[in-house]
């Protein structure tokens, strides 16, 4: 297990209790997905693995050791992209080495690697007002691939992006990943997202959040995307997921 | 263009209105900008210049120097923002020039007041511009920096600095506008000295067209610093807008 949560709990200041005694273990190499109820208090709790907010009670353990912070093999992907208005394609990917220290130089060559790999060569000198939502997304996950991370943590990465850009996305981002053997921990609110891509599915209950259940779909991954959305396992999962979350809607 | 356009116009207006004599304090704008030609080139204009902009240089300078800092500390820190937020409030709308008289009591009649002049002026808004841009500034670029170990001199400089741009030159644009105003009126309020010393020379004197033109490049003067600095924040605008 290189992840682990143990018993935490979240509560905010105003008394809105997000998350009681959650512990859940994530496996090197693999695709989790954190599914629940919006409210549920997911985002929360992949901020707290990232060491971006402070857990009430229990701790994350990273490869054994306590998280006190945001750290060198994590890599956040944000929902808001959050990328630097005012600077470059390549200057955003090349952040989190340049907060490192790297030199400019080494860090531009390693920009450009996966800025390719995303799939946006050309556009290294645009600025992110001129790219589209999915573009952008491609610029934040190019970011967190860039500073070499084991874990990658991703909250609602495709939720600010059209349908037909988010089903190609995923694909890729499935490609890249496998391809990069990470350890990717994932937050949506959508089942067959979750479905898709996951080999482990957290089901998280409505506020407070608990782990309800969780479902290791047993989908064969060797084949087509277009297979996968046709597949039996995958269709029973999706409906199988429905039927434990509609209790929280 | 339109803005120079109804400038042309006011200006045959002002001509118009010259010509027709009907007003002694009013010259013919023409012979305004004749004045101007013959005023620039004495060696008594370029003496007041230089105390002017040397005035306005210092006043500004340590406007920024502290206004700045002082923004950015009342957004960062709630109890600091609290505290002096009311006193930033009320002298950003004050009266100042009320206080310019006051002035001379405490740091005596000369260069130096015309200096705390021009501090006061544009010292007020620039911090209030400040806070309010760090304060805006994108939460979530925060925690993005943050998530890939950015230390806290990072997190200033490479981010709320920056997010804060667009507010801090505009605060800068005002606070340069309220400068050039704070010279004049120092100048002429408590020590007669510069530009202010000039003005009062050609009013006691009655020379009209050298009155006008002086006013004429006090005006392009703070509209040529006001445009530099507006020059700037278009550029960063052009990337903050999508914030």
């Amino acid at each position: 297990m290189i992840v682990e949560a143990r018993s935490i709990a979240k509560t905010y200041p105003g008394g809105v209790e997000a998350l009681r005694d959650v512990s859940i273990a994530f496996p090197e190499g693999q695709l989790s997905t954190l599914l629940g109820p919006s409210g549920c208090g997911k985002t929360t709790l992949l901020k707290i693995i990232a060491g971006l907010v402070p857990p009430d009670a229990g701790e994350v353990r990273v490869k054994g050791r306590k998280v006190q912070g945001p750290g060198p093999e994590r890599a956040f992907v944000f929902q808001d992209f959050a990328l630097l208005p005012w600077a470059s394609v390549l200057r955003n990917v090349a952040f989190g080495l340049e907060l490192r220290g790297l030199p400019r130089a080494e860090r531009e060559a390693i920009a450009r690697r996966y800025i390719a790999e995303v799939g946006l060569e050309g556009f290294e000198e645009r600025h992110p007002n001129e790219l589209s939502g999915g573009m952008k997304q491609r610029v934040g996950l190019a970011r967190a691939l860039a500073v070499d991370a084991g874990i990658i943590l991703m909250d609602e990465p495709f939720s600010s992006v059209d349908e037909q850009t988010r089903r190609k996305f995923q694909e890729d981002l499935l490609a890249l990943l496998r391809h990069h053997s990470k350890t990717v921990i994932f937050v949506t609110h959508s089942i067959e997202e979750a479905a898709y891509l996951s080999d482990q599915i957290v089901l998280l209950s409505a506020r407070p959040g608990t782990v309800s259940r969780i479902v290791r779909p047993a989908v064969d991954r060797s084949r087509s995307p277009d297979e996968i959305r046709r597949e039996r396992n995958y269709l029973d999962t999706v409906d199988d997921i429905w039927a434990t979350l509609r209790q929280y809607v | 263009m339109k803005g120079l356009l109804s400038l042309a116009v006011w200006f045959v207006v002002w001509e118009i209105v010259g010509r027709a004599g009907l007003s002694s304090i009013v010259p013919p704008f023409s012979s305004v900008i004749d004045a101007m030609f013959t005023v620039v080139p004495t060696g008594k204009f370029r003496a007041a210049a230089l105390i002017s902009l040397r005035s306005f240089g210092l006043g500004m300078g340590l406007a920024v120097a502290l206004g700045i800092p002082l923004g950015i500390l009342m957004a960062r820190s709630k109890s600091v923002g609290r505290i002096l937020g009311m006193w930033v409030n009320i002298f950003v709308s004050a009266p100042i020039s009320a206080l310019v008289p006051l002035l001379m009591a405490v740091v005596g009649v000369g260069e130096t007041t015309v200096v705390v002049t021009v501090f006061l002026f544009a010292v007020f808004v620039i911090t209030l511009d400040t806070q309010v841009g760090m304060r805006r500034a994108d939460r979530s670029l925060l925690e993005m920096a943050r998530a890939f170990g950015a230390t806290r001199a990072q997190l200033y400089g490479k981010v709320l600095l920056l997010s804060a741009l667009p507010e801090i030159l505009a605060g800068l644009r005002l606070g340069a506008i309220r400068g050039v105003k704070g010279v004049v009126i120092g100048q002429l309020l408590v020590a007669i000295i510069g530009v202010g010393e000039l003005f009062e020379l050609y009013s006691n004197h009655f020379l009209m067209e050298e009155f006008w033109a002086l006013v004429v490049i006090v005006f392009l003067f703070a509209f040529a610093v006001s445009e530099a600095i507006a020059l700037l924040e278009r550029r960063v605008e052009y990337y903050a807008a999508s914030r």
